[in-house]
């Protein structure tokens, strides 16, 4: 095994890369694997399965980014978590740490969001520069990649105490596609990486590594290359640039603060939603004045993230939800676009436990009185699922610049979101799902539960076929800097009814393919 | 500092030295305890009414029967502090008029649950219930030693996970 590299800040051949999570992490890997000599540069520390603690708060202490942001907007995580709108991951590997590991396709008609689903009022809809068939060998790639259950010959998890309720119920109201998910959680030893031991805690960050995360996987991998350096707790400022308005590197503090300068030959910005877009806004310039990338005014617009909602229900007897795969149970039924509901595109349903800290802190938040504890009397008793629909773009949505400042001085982010009346169409319908689901088998209480602070954050530097439409072009290039990508969940046009991940590591897969191709071609 | 400890108080000297202090905890000088001393905070900074208070109020935000007082009074402990006294004194003040406007003497005398959730309808949307309510959401609920009391089971991997330890273990469905 090669030893990590080293660059010298001043060497102007490698490409840096802002972020190490599911995009950044990946295209990271791809590109060293490939001989192409990667900066990454992480904001937050390095933690591996030895690290991660089975105590809810605790690792949210370890792992969470907890920097400040604003917000503003409607949506209920504005007034109850107002500066924290993401729970989000700061640490080499990102929210790949602490993803659940459901691994979705995308399907057909989603990438073609305004085409299927037409003009609706207040959103801005707009079809994705790819299609299904362009990603279908991208998607195998990535389901190798992680070891999707359910797909590649590799079977499904064993379902636990919280899915066997959930599977009843759906059962019972007549679902047909209803299985333990395709999960990037081994159900048998894969890639080195041992099988699922049913522990709990996967948001708390896999402790067997059964779960796939970057931060122990194309990581390392890619620092075997001896083509990869990693530079953990670096907090990327800017991006520069020259006359010709091609971006040359990166401003970034150090782990002591000092402020460095790494040159670049191409930046990939891969730091999840929130992120990405404020480094592109903080890297304004008298040539770039709204900021970098920025000539259509749709850098930090069309922020998405998921329409969201949990349903809980007590029984008679126990459960014990937490019990296992958090997340290995799904109902895809709903996930179709049919219109006769009530509102565009679909959602499915996903089993979801929360140990009983977070429960506390997330079931009604703000609430009080025997309503609530009552509830929480019950927990041994609870089953619980999760909603994650299509929301629909809306212009407004978005992250811009609050005048408050970080630790640095940087501006932070403000992240403004209001739902959109399709949003709360299909929330309704799921919640009113969800309640079916458990009543069917003789739920006791049900409890349609607001959203939690974004996991899923997409849309704010989108992708889109016309420059005037969105940020990145159909390989994540900026339309209006040649040598800059963009490589995370920001870039998505449309969010999809599946959660992100896979989609965002296999166009990781396919922008690390197209970067290498251009950098021997010399075209960047 | 106040602390939290067994101390060897006899029931007869608590009650012996004790203010009343409603039907919760016993006050005594510089300490409120459980009647039967199975537990005792010490009080430095604020009354030990205002503490006693505090954990009335505590228990009517988040009532859970079968969790036992000590554990609301860790959860409410560190408001016993030079920084906190102040805005202690002034929220507890400002329960008890809340009480009286609602014709009780104030907030711990005042006997049925159901009257004192009523006065703190009336002061939910302070600053000073905000606080006492959102720190219990973790001061509460992030005790290890209240998990079991509702079934949580809390870390698992030292156990090897729940692969041969009933996560599939449901029998009633």
């Amino acid at each position: 095994m090669a030893e990590a590299a080293k660059f010298e800040l001043g060497d102007d051949s490698v490409v840096v890369i802002v972020g190490t999570g599911a995009g950044g992490g990946v295209l990271a890997n791809e590109l060293a694997q490939k001989g192409v000599k990667v900066v990454a540069l992480e904001a937050g520390g390095r933690y591996l399965p030895e690290d991660y603690v089975n105590d809810e708060w605790e690792s949210f202490g370890q792992l969470a980014w907890t920097d400040p942001r604003t917000t503003s907007g409607d949506w209920r995580v504005a007034k109850d978590f107002s500066g924290l709108p993401a729970w989000i991951v700061k640490a080499v590997g990102g929210t790949s740490i602490h993803w659940a590991g459901a691994s979705l396709r995308f399907q057909d008609h989603e990438w073609r969001a305004r085409t299927t689903y037409g003009e609706v009022e207040g959103a801005s809809l707009l079809d994705w520069p790819l299609d299904a068939a362009e990603m279908a060998p991208w998607y195998d790639k990535a389901e190798a990649k992680l070891g999707v259950t359910g797909v590649g010959g590799r079977p499904r998890l064993p379902g636990n105490n919280n899915y066997l309720v959930f599977e009843k119920g759906a059962k019972a109201l007549g679902y047909q596609e209803v299985h333990t998910g395709n999960m990037a959680i081994n159900s048998v030893e894969y890639d080195d990486r041992m099988s699922c031991q049913q522990t709990g805690f996967c948001f708390q960050g896999c402790k067997w590594g059964a779960k796939w995360s970057s931060a122990y996987t194309d990581i390392p991998r890619g620092e075997a290359t001896g083509n990869l350096e990693v530079r953990d707790h670096a907090h990327v400022a800017r991006i520069l640039h020259d006359d010709s308005g091609k971006v040359t590197g990166v401003e970034y503090f150090d782990k002591d603060g000092n402020l460095q300068m790494q040159k670049a030959r191409i930046v990939c910005v891969a730091g999840n939603s929130f992120e990405s877009p404020r480094l592109l806004l903080n890297s304004a310039s008298s040539m770039f004045p709204d900021g970098l990338a920025n000539s259509s005014g749709q850098v930090g617009r069309n922020y998405m993230r998921h329409t969201t909602g949990s349903v809980y229900a007590t029984f008679e007897r126990p459960v014990r939800m937490w019990r296992g795969t958090t997340m290995a149970g799904i109902i895809r039924d709903e996930a179709k676009h049919d219109p006769s509901r009530g509102f565009v595109g679909g959602y499915e349903l996903e089993t979801l436990a929360l140990g009983l800290p977070f429960m506390a802190a997330f079931l009604d938040p703000g609430a009080w009185g025997r309503e609530f504890t009552t509830a929480l009397d019950s927990y041994e008793n609870m089953a619980g699922m999760w909603i994650v629909g299509e929301d629909m773009p809306q212009a407004d949505n978005r992250v811009t610049l609050s005048d408050a400042e970080d630790s640095f001085g940087l501006k932070v982010a403000n992240v403004n979101f209001s739902d959109h009346p399709n949003d709360v169409a299909m929330r309704n319908h799921a919640y009113k799902q969800g309640v079916a689901i458990y009543d069917a088998v003789g739920a006791t209480r049900t409890l349609p539960t607001p959203p939690y602070p974004s996991t899923h954050n997409l849309g704010t530097n989108r992708m889109s076929e016309k420059p005037e439409d969105g940020v990145v072009d159909r390989n994540g290039r900026a339309h209006d800097v040649a040598n800059l990508f963009v490589s995370d969940g920001s870039q998505f046009t449309t969010g999809a009814a599946e959660n992100p991940t896979l989609t965002i590591v296999a166009l990781a897969i396919r922008q690390a393919d197209h970067i290498a191709k251009e950098m021997a071609a010399g075209n960047i | 500092m106040s602390q939290i400890s067994k101390q060897g108080l006899s029931r007869r000297a608590l009650l012996s030295r004790a203010a009343a202090a409603g039907a919760l905890a016993v006050a005594g000088a510089g300490f409120i305890a459980a009647p039967d001393a199975a537990w005792a905070v010490e009080v430095s900074n604020v009354s030990e009414h205002e503490m006693a208070t505090l954990l009335q109020m505590a228990r009517d935000i988040y009532p859970h029967d079968k969790v036992g007082d000590r554990f609301y009074a860790i959860a409410v402990k560190s408001y016993d502090s030079e920084e906190q006294k102040q805005a202690v004194a002034e929220g507890i003040a400002a329960l008890d008029a809340a009480a009286k406007e609602a014709g009780f003497e104030d907030y711990l005398s005042t006997g049925w649950e159901a009257d004192r959730v009523a006065i703190l309808r009336r002061i939910e949307d302070t600053p000073f219930f905000q606080t006492v309510r959102g720190g219990l959401v973790t001061g509460l609920y992030n005790q290890k030693e209240v998990w079991p009391i509702f079934g949580y089971q809390g870390e698992s991997y030292s156990e090897g996970g729940y692969i041969n330890r009933g996560f599939d273990d449901i029998d009633w469905l």
